[in-house]
């Protein structure tokens, strides 16, 4: 059987599995991120600074292309959320944008001679796209919870209600929480990853101490997000697509998807035994089980919004304007053409994963820096 | 809309895609170019070719980062200034974008990673299918974008949905193999192996010039030249296959290449001219204040026949019935009946009113062919910029022949004389990089400003397309764009230029 036999929503349902996905990896990469604030914290020299940015170097690419394949699926898939979140919250997204193009150039030009603006601004910029840019994410996958304000017209063309063009989701306090707890997740997996991609005693000790410290904040403001989203009105759609406020909204998501319930679960508990161990034991090997916990919780969360009768980007402006899977869906060709190409997802994660193992088996260490021969960044 | 709000977001959308593609055509080239190198080194095993690549492949990174950065602002922008289109067909127009990053980026990306952290980590073998994979990476993703600006250039494979006022995808082979899909990509990625070769070369001759590592030099001129002398070859063909496309499909855009106002069989092309700035299609002024014409050949390259005939700008504004040619006031009269339908169809179906949807949805479909024409104001707005498109055009297909010359000369000297005797020569490579820039960013301003005001071929014209925003906002973040690009790109110059100065011995 093939995908063109499945029902469209099926396919719609896919389809949101794989952005849930993406985004949960993508979530998962910000290692880089969080390891671009830890720069300055982890080192006491210029040479662990530079093994600290070569760790970190090697991967930054990756979650770049997470972003714009995150991107080139939203707009292929749920082309209706392309549209109206990229057009209308103009600046949040364009924020975002400009954290992650100072981030591209600074690890290659940090080092180089002549490099026009100096060691410490690039090291600014990747500290920036660390903090702000991932601050300024979770506020924008927070408004998946508090809404946004915007009416489609009779084109589906986006009305954005507020001046601001998406600036305005920082004045909803609430969106703070998961920009938070993200910047301290990041900082989070960001130590876990130079805890295992880097032999060196000290960066290692520091390491733990800075996870010790991030560990409670982002449990604060973890905690704190979740407490509201599962206490707060939800958005309904029903079987013949009306929004409709409803209480506990995301509560309930949970308990009807119990699968998805035990996936949250099972991802928290899996990132607080990874902070555990490696705090505790000192073990070095926890950022994959960190990695695969924050996949499994992003996911989760985000199949909670987008199933269930869920109206994933809800419009506070116009209740009947917002975006489901169903109403914001490609057509039923697009995304079985799209599926098809997506089963060349897991050859391509196989191949990172042989190029990633390839590169790491070597952990990084002073000797190899100082080495003449050494492409550093 | 608001006014000029259209004129700033174009602006943005130009600013981002000239400085994108200042970078990306050496992401297309040098990647393979490196890679052949690497392959001499790892078939030779001598130490002066894998000192040869390293010394490229360090420019390559320089270059690269910043390609990839202006490039995540290129995908979404359609979704921030280009909203309306983003949703109109954006059924179509995200799958290559989704596809592009499944099989592309990520092989350019985890393999680009091995080719620079590699060298003492994984086996020489592996470290060379890396290598190769980063330039077929590069060039795939080019195929999937290229592919997207086809599509807009010529849409096929798709049919309107008047529920969901979109465009949907019907035919994901025919949106793939488009013959103006390919040409284009055939083009695009053409004018990267040139711009690399040229860079190669330019850089080589520095050396040369100052008798410094001369070895390393002649070495990559070798390269440099071989690459580009064929990549001319194939962009003439190639850029003869777009030409034909371009008369086949908008020959509005091949009239304005050619500052053409009168249809003419047996038509020429005008090889150096200046326009008059005076003429426009209703006065019968000269077009060109002087002129040299090779005769028979636009008729010959676009339509492959010497005396075929080419529809001129006034032909296709007012149309020639002798020829068949409809007039656009024409066109407007049924884009507005679809139009119109459109929104009947709409108000039925809230109604309820099935049998009127029905009539409606025919009326539709009848003229839903010259959709766009139904927001066109005035039948002269159909003409893009005449001059613009003129002169690019011409500055692209004369650098390109200087080019296929100079290439041939570089090879001869090269190889079979003593390269380093020949100043004047040398000279002129390295003073052809940025010529090379210039021809490639001329033949995108062909290519774009040549099918205004549509951003979809016939179906939607550029006012429609943009996101309603107040212009404020854009012209904000325009002048962000434009600084921060700017000095990202003095930066890149500074470091690379720094780099050729230490050379092959100091760089890393």
């Amino acid at each position: 059987m093939g995908f063109g036999e499945l029902e469209l929503l099926t396919l719609q349902q896919y389809w949101w599995i794989i952005i849930a996905l993406l985004g949960g990896l993508f979530v998962f990469i910000m290692f880089v991120q969080g390891g671009q604030t830890l720069i300055d914290t982890l080192s006491d020299d210029e040479t662990e600074k530079t093994m600290l940015i070569n760790a970190i170097g090697r991967k930054w690419e990756l979650g770049f292309t997470t972003l714009v394949l995150f991107g080139g699926a939203l707009f292929a898939a749920f082309p209706l959320f392309y549209s109206t979140s990229f057009g209308g919250a103009y600046w949040v997204w364009l924020a975002i944008l400009f954290c992650f193009i100072i981030q591209a150039v600074s690890y290659e030009y940090r080092t180089k001679p002549d490099n026009f603006l100096g060691q410490k601004v690039y090291e600014s910029f990747l500290k920036i796209n660390g903090s702000v840019g991932v601050f300024l994410l979770g506020v924008a996958i927070s408004t998946f919870f508090s809404g946004a304000e915007f009416v489609l017209d009779s084109n589906r063309f986006v009305e954005w209600q507020n001046p601001l063009r998406g600036l305005e989701a920082l004045a909803n306090p609430y969106n703070y929480l998961l920009g938070f707890a993200l910047v301290f997740l990041a900082r989070i997996s960001g130590a876990l990853y130079y805890l295992s991609s880097i032999d060196h005693e000290p960066i290692r000790d520091k390491a733990v101490v800075s996870i010790r410290f991030n560990m409670p904040l982002f449990l604060l403001f973890f905690l704190s997000f979740m407490g509201w989203i599962l206490t707060k009105d939800g958005y309904a759609v029903s079987a013949s697509g009306v929004v409709t406020i409803e209480s506990y909204k995301y509560l309930h998501n949970f308990l009807d998807m119990p699968f998805v319930l035990i996936m949250f679960i099972a991802g928290v508990v899996m990132v607080i035994f990874a902070v555990f161990s490696a705090v505790v034991y000192r073990k070095t090997c926890c950022i994959k089980t960190g990695g695969a916990g924050i996949v499994l919780t992003v996911m989760a969360i985000l199949l909670n919004v987008g199933f269930n009768g869920t109206a994933y980007y809800p419009s506070t402006s116009d209740l009947q304007s917002s975006l489901t899977i169903v109403n914001s869906s490609g057509s039923h060709y697009t995304l079985t053409a799209m599926s098809y190409a997506s089963l060349m997802v897991p050859f391509v994660l196989g191949y990172i994963a042989l190029a990633w193992y390839s590169m790491d088996r070597v952990r990084i260490t002073k000797e190899e820096i100082e080495s003449p021969d050494a492409h550093n960044y | 809309m608001e006014e000029h709000l259209v004129d700033w977001s174009r602006a943005q959308f130009a600013l981002t895609a000239i400085y994108h593609f200042l970078f990306v055509p050496l992401t297309l080239g040098l990647g393979f170019i490196v890679a052949i190198m690497e392959t001499i080194y790892v078939r030779t095993g001598s130490e002066e070719w894998k000192k040869i690549t390293k010394f490229w492949m360090t420019l390559f990174a320089i270059n690269f980062a910043i390609g990839v950065a202006t490039g995540l602002i290129m995908e979404f922008e359609f979704g921030t200034n280009w909203a309306n289109y983003s949703w109109f067909v954006g059924d179509i127009f995200g799958a290559p974008l989704a596809v592009e990053g499944i099989l592309a980026f990520f092989m350019e990306s985890t393999f680009f990673a091995v080719m620079f952290f590699g060298w003492n980590k994984v086996g020489k073998r592996f470290h060379l299918v890396s290598t190769w994979l980063v330039a077929v990476g590069s060039n795939l993703s080019a195929l999937w974008i290229l592919v997207a600006n086809g599509w807009m250039q010529y849409p096929v494979g798709m049919t309107f949905n008047p529920d969901t006022v979109r465009n949907e995808m019907t035919n994901f082979w025919e949106v793939l193999f488009s013959p103006v899909a390919i040409s284009k990509f055939l083009h695009t990625i053409g004018s990267g192996y040139m711009v690399s070769a040229l860079f190669v070369t330019g850089i080589s001759a520095w050396y040369l010039l100052r008798n410094r590592d001369v070895l390393f030099a002649k070495r990559s001129m070798i390269v440099g030249a071989t690459f580009g002398f064929v990549a001319s070859l194939f962009l003439t063909l190639s850029g003869d296959e777009s030409a034909h496309q371009v008369a086949l499909k908008q020959p509005v855009k091949l009239a304005a290449m050619e500052g053409l106002y009168e249809g003419r069989e047996s038509a020429g092309i005008v090889a150096v001219g200046i326009l008059n700035g005076d003429k426009n299609l209703t006065n019968d002024l000269e077009p060109y204040h002087f002129e040299i014409e090779i005769p028979y050949a636009l008729s010959l390259l676009g339509y492959h026949d010497a005396n075929a005939y080419v529809p001129g700008l006034r032909d296709l504004v007012y149309g020639n019935e002798e020829r068949g040619i409809i007039s656009t006031a024409e066109k407007m009269r049924r884009g507005r009946i679809a139009v119109n339908a459109l929104e009947a169809y709409k108000e039925a179906k809230k109604g309820g009113d099935i049998l009127k949807a029905a009539e409606a949805k025919k009326l539709l479909d009848e003229n839903m062919k010259y959709f766009g024409y139904g927001h066109i104001k005035a039948a002269e707005d159909v003409v893009p910029p005449i001059a613009l498109t003129f002169y690019t055009f011409h500055i692209m297909v004369t650098l390109g022949g200087w080019f296929l010359l100079l290439f041939a000369l570089l090879l001869f000297y090269v190889t079979k004389r003593d390269i380093s005797a020949y100043p004047l020569l040398l000279r002129s490579a390295l003073w052809s990089i940025p010529l090379g820039y210039i021809a490639a960013e001329a033949g995108w301003i062909v290519a774009e400003v040549g099918r205004q005001p549509w951003a979809i071929q016939d179906l939607m014209p550029v006012g429609i397309a943009a996101t309603k925003i107040a212009t404020t906002n854009v012209q904000i973040s325009f002048w962000l764009f434009a600084i921060l690009f700017t000095l990202l790109l003095i930066a890149e110059i500074r470091i690379m230029t720094k780099q050729i100065k230490i050379g092959p011995e100091g760089g890393h």
